[in-house]
């Protein structure tokens, strides 16, 4: 096992006794249990971790949370690898693989280097700039620069693991288990309320993990978070899930949340990979800390720059350092506690550098007491060392704070810790919407007013409350206030306390530290690190006019990366408030979006894939489908039989057979998706009226009529038969697609319009299956397996319905017919289908009963000039565009479209109406969809008249048919037009939409 | 209907009947099952209407429940709260064609409608102490005991299936009635999210 | 993901609901289609109001109790201010 150079030899949170090895670039490493990557990469002397995304600047690790802006690995090998993770957040776990990204062909040794060394002519808006001439330019120009530009490549092939979802609800959520909202959970849950806790991290504590010293209760800190943590495990109300980010406040207290379940464990992990909560909360406390802030200074970006308070959780949680030597710069107090920390950790601190000119807070003065070198009123102008630092020059500030002078001091070191000031993490507040707010006090954006109907509160450092005692207490008065609102106000305990904070000093804005030379010349001042967005940058957005933050976000693409800015929103905004010489608020702030931190695809997806990504409905005799070979046609989401290929059929081969065999002697379809609603009441019959066309007043019990309904467009909307049961009941049928918009339709109309009219709908469509028999010999099957009515063509004419028995079931045959045959629906309780179809086949075999899917169905009807609504009609088409003038109820004062038909548009006598189309060469099958023209052209744009709507081969009528909507077609009939589709044109004659002779629809 | 016919269940072809002869039953987490052929009949008619509520009872013993998502029940009969004018009356399989009849004479002179639907639907019944758990996959109610017990039920979804949930016992024990052509498609789900669990599967 | 609160079943989720549209637009009675211009007509057809604002819609429990509803939703802030039901006028709301 090699040396960790850089690791402290007792304390921390990890167990040196399990050691753990990994790779990085394909070298090994080990590290410890309770490592991250990022710890054990500097536990380990690895400080060149990345290359910057525009520049190609050799990169650090700058933060040891989710802030990350650097330090963005590939994780994993294959179908595993998932780039742009951030290193701070990967836990270690034997035989882990990583590696570095946008290096080519080594971290080491990047030749896209070259970028930065021509950094001069690549300023911000440099592609949009270079790239928009020629006009095509840039789908030239763009792969190169994708290449070289870019963040991490996942995996091309399908991801092996699988995710999970659930939803859970609470009355109390808290965001993030730190010491307010370990506070808030515990009173909360102590009062009996339903709570769920939240925290990215593996273990519960946040900042108090990263303490060396500090007590609450009178316990150290890591000892009172194990205390709480074994309450709340064993509170039966209160749910705490680790390793879990809330990555998205959604409506009314919906947050998304992601549980990294096995990312820790690796491959060799079973169970799901990772699970999205989705958690309906009454109350939510977001206590989800703060964080620091870097300072803009000359050559921050370069490996050993890192922010202080990072530097104080490697070497007191992880027990690792960041190097051997400091210095630090700052504009506040909190920074000299990681000199206190790093310096009894055996750490070297070279210097502090404070921005402000005597300091004298309690740990200011603990620093001096302790030896450390205070530089003060002083700020780091250059930062040398290009893949590690290397030294540091300071030089005093001038009293406006903009310059430096003096004489120029020189610091070795190989890390630079800065703190420019903390801010609250606003993001899932400022996710609801609601705004922020600027507080000069804290220098820093902190939670406005909530939205209504988002129950939330920001407590801890979350709002500004910076103070370990106020941390606690707000998140103990918010858990407990929360819990009381829902009922449950026995809260017992106090708020934890922790001794009182060290007095400290305010902190000093200096957003753009300077340096002795103009800002853009010398060094490179970093404001976004992941985007390599400068200070110069933002100078000259503002010279080139960019006025409002949101566009200097879009024309830097400052705080765009996958880090979406954490580290440099407020800095660049301050640095632009600064140009502009206005408040930092009045030139606005950024909107946070989610997700807090990016999610895979696949959690989303869930097990919602493959068969499970939409659902299959079947019929009740799919499995007999199967059985005999149909491959299923999706309609909406059910499943029908396509067509049933005999051995050595193809599917043309299959469909000829089925569409003959119908005609010549009998086919029988499975139609059980067929539509149904069950309609009772007085009103019934004025109800059809109201929503077919034609007139249903006078329809018979023991008849069937077909029916169009229409929008209040006029537009054809769904078509059917219905049929009278009674007086006052009628038994609907409407398309497969249709049928739950047409179920819906009928109760909008009556519970909005109508609610007076006494009627019921019911939709019985699964009540019934539905086989059809279809073709001159059905009666003689049907008679065969009925016994208790008369089939004969007088007794059960046409258009009427019959209650009988066929093979012994209970059954209700409708006489009603897609084919233009003599046909019989026969009605079964679906629990009987598969004895029925199989006696119906059976009584069917001496006239070789044919059994056909969807396709043979397709060109039957359309051999008879039958229409499907929603393949001849689009919602733009009539019932009189269909040729259906006759199914317009004329004497009907009202119908829904009625008025719609009156419209001048709708009278038009050129609108596109259904005609048939007659290929030159019967053989030529048209596209559906194909466009027709009267002219043809060399190319497109050519005039276009209509489109094909349907095309098969007819086999009965020895040649191609298809169904057009043309332009004033019902007065071209005979005239010659042209489809030309994929480089071929073909020439068909108008016709009539019907085919077969004595074709008549046979509508009733 | 005659006997003599195969009548079979939406989920018969996945052989529970098989299946549930190996299953262990005692120490599973969740118990699945599919309770088929029931008697569902559809009610609809106005529950301000003291006649209307009287015809109901005087067929099924049952006091209507007219608060939204509940149910109430008398001996073989369970009425299920669907709508403000809709409920579900559920019985003993077979005995539906009579259902409707009594029905139907109860309700003469009302406007009230009656509408067999028992083919339409089969029952997938889940129980066990895992069984909220395995819901909450895709499920959005809220099916705490604090929220949701025997006595309630709800139309609502369950992955992207639509289904009526009806809470039998506080074990807890679920009826989840669904439409027939879905059946393949939530069992099969159930048989995707059930193994992260120990379960089981019960003969009907 | 919005909680809307159906007047029967309560507050749900809003995958149970479907969107219809614009509340409170009455069908033309019979004499009012037999008088009105096309252009008339179409206003009732196809102009929908679209405010930064308020706005008054109507919803379904598509997924539950299958029944129409009203409701008053805010546009931006996607608060929901008032359920009420079908055939009752929209509420007089302060405009917040
Ligand atoms: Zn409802």
């Amino acid at each position: 096992m090699s040396a960790q150079k850089n690791r402290v030899a007792t304390g921390g949170r990890i167990d040196r006794s399990k050691p753990i090895r990994f790779t990085f670039d394909g070298k090994t490493y080990y590290g410890y249990e309770g490592d991250s990557l990022a710890s054990a990469l500097l536990a380990n002397g690895v400080t060149l971790v990345g290359r910057s995304f525009k520049y190609h600047r050799p990169r650090g690790i700058i933060s040891a949370g989710p802030e990350e802006p650097n330090a963005l690995i590939e994780v994993g090998t294959g179908a595993r690898r998932e780039p742009n993770t951030r290193a701070p957040q990967i836990e270690l776990y034997d035989g882990l693989v990583t590696a570095s990204q946008n290096r080519w062909p080594s971290l080491d040794f990047d030749l896209g280097a070259v970028n930065s060394v021509m950094s001069r002519f690549l300023p911000s808006g440099f592609y949009y700039k270079t790239f928009k001439w020629p006009k095509d330019g840039w789908l030239f120009y763009e792969k190169f620069i994708r290449r070289m530009a870019g963040l991490g490549t996942g995996s091309q092939e399908t991801d092996p693991d699988r995710y999970d979802k659930l939803y859970a609800h609470c009355d109390v959520m808290v965001v993030g288990a730190g010491p307010a909202g370990l506070a808030a959970a515990l009173a909360a849950g102590r009062a009996g309320a339903r709570v769920v806790l939240v925290d990215e991290q593996s273990e519960l504590g946040g900042s108090l993990l990263s303490e060396r010293e500090r007590t609450i209760d009178g316990k150290p800190a890591a000892e009172w978070v194990a205390t709480a943590s074994a309450e709340l495990a064993s509170m039966p109300e209160v749910r705490v899930l680790t390793r879990t980010t809330a990555f998205a406040y959604l409506d009314a207290n919906m947050l998304s949340c992601v549980e990294r379940l096995t990312d820790h464990i690796g491959p060799s992990a079973t169970g799901p990979r990772q699970r999205l909560w989705r958690i309906r909360a009454k109350e939510v406390i977001l206590a989800a800390g703060s964080i620091e802030r870097p300072l803009v200074y000359s050559d921050n970006d370069r490996p050993g720059c890192m922010l202080a308070s990072a530097a104080r959780t490697y070497v007191n949680r992880y027990g690792a350092t960041p190097g051997q030597r400091v210095v630090i710069m700052t504009n506040n107090d909190t920074a000299y506690q990681t000199a206190l920390d790093l310096t009894a950790a055996g750490v070297s601190v070279a210097a502090i550098v404070d921005l402000r000119a005597n300091p004298t807070g309690a740990l200011a003065q603990a620093a001096r007491a302790k030896g450390i070198e205070i530089i003060e009123n002083s700020a780091i102008i250059h930062v040398k060392g290009t893949k590690q630092v290397r030294e540091v020059d300071v030089q005093s500030l001038t009293s406006d704070g903009k310059g430096v002078t003096g004489s120029v001091r020189h610091l070795y070191c190989d890390t630079v810790l800065s703190s420019g000031g903390w801010q609250p993490t606003v993001h899932l507040h400022s996710q609801t919407r609601a705004k922020v707010v600027w507080d000069d006090g804290i220098q820093a954006f902190v939670p406005g007013p909530i939205m209504p109907g988002q129950n939330n509160r920001s407590v801890g450092s979350a709002r500004g409350a910076f103070g370990l005692n106020e941390a606690l207490n707000e998140g103990h008065n918010a858990g407990a206030e929360a819990a009381a609102k829902f009922g449950f106000s026995n809260v017992t305990g106090n708020a934890p306390s922790a001794e009182a904070e060290p007095e400290s000093q305010p902190l000093r804005s200096l957003w753009i530290v300077p340096s002795n030379v103009p800002v853009g010349q010398g060094g490179k001042h970093f404001v976004d690190y992941q985007n390599d967005v400068t200070a110069a940058d933002v100078q000259l957005a503002h010279r080139e006019g960019y006025v409002s933050v949101e566009h200097l976000k879009r024309y830097t693409t400052m705080g765009m990366a996958t880090d979406q800015g954490k580290t440099s929103n407020v800095n660049a905004l301050a640095i632009m408030a600064g140009l502009k010489n206005v408040s930092i608020p009045e030139v606005g702030t950024t909107t946070f979006r989610p997700p807090y931190t990016p999610v895979t695809f696949g959690v989303f997806a869930g097990s919602d894939k493959g068969d499970f990504l939409d659902p299959i409905r079947k019929t009740p005799i799919h499995q007999w489908h199967a059985e005999h070979g149909a491959p299923f046609e999706c309609v909406g989401q059910w499943h029908r039989a396509w067509y049933y290929p005999k051995a050595g059929e193809d599917m043309h081969a299959a469909v000829n057979r089925e569409v003959k065999a119908t005609r010549d002697s009998v086919g029988i379809v499975d139609a059980s998706t067929l539509g149904k609603i069950d309609i009772q009441g007085p009103d019934a019959a004025w109800f059809l009226n109201m929503v077919y066309t034609n007139a249903w007043t006078k329809l018979e019990p023991g008849k069937c009529r077909y029916g169009f309904m229409c929008g209040e467009d006029g537009m054809v909307f769904d078509d059917g038969v219905t049929s009278r049961i009674s007086e006052n009941h009628f038994h609907m049928t409407t398309t497969t697609g249709g049928a739950p918009r047409v179920m819906s339709w009928l109760e909008e109309w009556h519970q909005c319009e109508w609610p007076d009219k006494k009627v019921y709908f019911t939709s019985v469509t699964e009540q019934w299956a539905v086989f059809a028999l279809n073709g001159p010999n059905s009666r003689k099957v049907l008679e065969k397996v009925v016994a208790d009515i008369d089939l004969s063509e007088e007794a059960f004419p046409f258009m009427t319905w019959r209650d009988c028995t066929v093979a012994g079931v209970k059954a209700r045959i409708y006489r009603i017919s897609f084919t233009g045959e003599l046909s019989y629906e026969v009605n079964i309780p679906p629990s009987y289908a598969l004895h029925v179809w199989r006696a119906l086949m059976t009584a069917g075999e001496e006239f070789s009963i044919t059994p056909y899917g969807t396709e043979a169905l397709h060109v039957l009807r359309a051999e008879k000039g039958f229409v499907i609504v929603g393949q001849e009609t689009d919602g733009t088409m009539t019932p009189q565009d269909l040729g259906f003038e006759w199914i317009i109820g004329k004497a009907k004062p009202d119908f829904i479209g009625r008025r719609s038909h009156l419209r001048s548009d709708t009278k038009r006598p050129d609108r596109k109406h259904l005609v048939g189309l007659l290929t030159e060469n019967p053989n030529d099958v048209l596209a559906e969809g194909a466009q027709v023209v009267e002219h043809v052209k060399d190319k497109p744009p050519m005039t276009m008249i209509g489109h094909v709507t349907s095309s098969y081969y007819s086999p009965n009528a020895g040649r191609s048919i298809a169904m057009a909507v043309i332009k004033n077609g019902r007065n071209r009939m005979g005239q010659t037009v042209y489809l030309p589709y994929e480089g071929k044109v073909i020439a068909a004659k108008i016709s009539k939409p019907t085919f077969l002779e004595d074709g008549a629809p046979a509508n009733g | 209907m005659a006997e003599a016919y195969t009548r079979r269940s939406a989920l018969q072809h996945f052989g529970l009947t098989a299946a549930a002869a190996k299953s262990d039953v005692a120490g599973a987490e969740i118990v699945i099952g599919e309770s088929a052929h029931r008697a569902i009949v559809n009610i609809r008619g106005n529950s301000s209407d003291a006649a209307f509520i009287a015809a109901v009872k005087s067929v099924t013993g049952v006091d209507l429940p007219v608060k939204p998502n509940t149910t109430a029940q008398s001996g073989a009969f369970r009425v299920l709260w669907l709508g403000p004018a809709e409920w579900w009356v559920v019985t003993t399989g077979g005995t539906e064609e009579k259902l409707v009849a009594d029905l139907r004479q109860a309700f003469a002179g009302q406007h009230a409608a009656v509408v067999d639907v028992s083919e339409s639907r089969t029952v997938i019944t889940i129980s066990g102490a895992s069984a909220r758990d395995v819901l909450a996959r895709g499920c959005s109610l809220d099916l705490h005991p604090r929220a949701f017990g025997p006595g309630q039920c709800a139309q609502t979804g369950l992955t992207k299936a639509n289904i009526l949930l009806d809470q039998t016992d506080a074990t807890p024990s679920f009826d989840i009635y669904v439409l027939k052509s879905f059946g393949d498609y939530l069992w099969q789900w159930f048989w995707l999210i059930g193994r992260d669990y120990k379960f089981a599967i019960k003969a009907q | 993901m919005l909680l809307i609160s159906c007047p029967h079943c309560g507050p749900r989720d809003e995958h149970e609901f479907a969107y219809g549209h614009e509340a409170h637009i009455a069908r033309p009675t019979l004499d009012q289609q037999n008088t009105m211009s096309d252009a008339e007509w179409a206003d009732y057809l196809f102009m929908r109001k679209n405010p930064k604002g308020v706005h008054f819609e109507r919803w379904v429990h598509a997924r539950g109790c299958r029944q129409w509803f009203n409701v008053a939703r805010h546009t931006v802030t996607h608060e929901i201010i008032k359920v009420y039901p079908m055939g009752e006028p929209a509420p007089k709301l302060e405009q917040k």
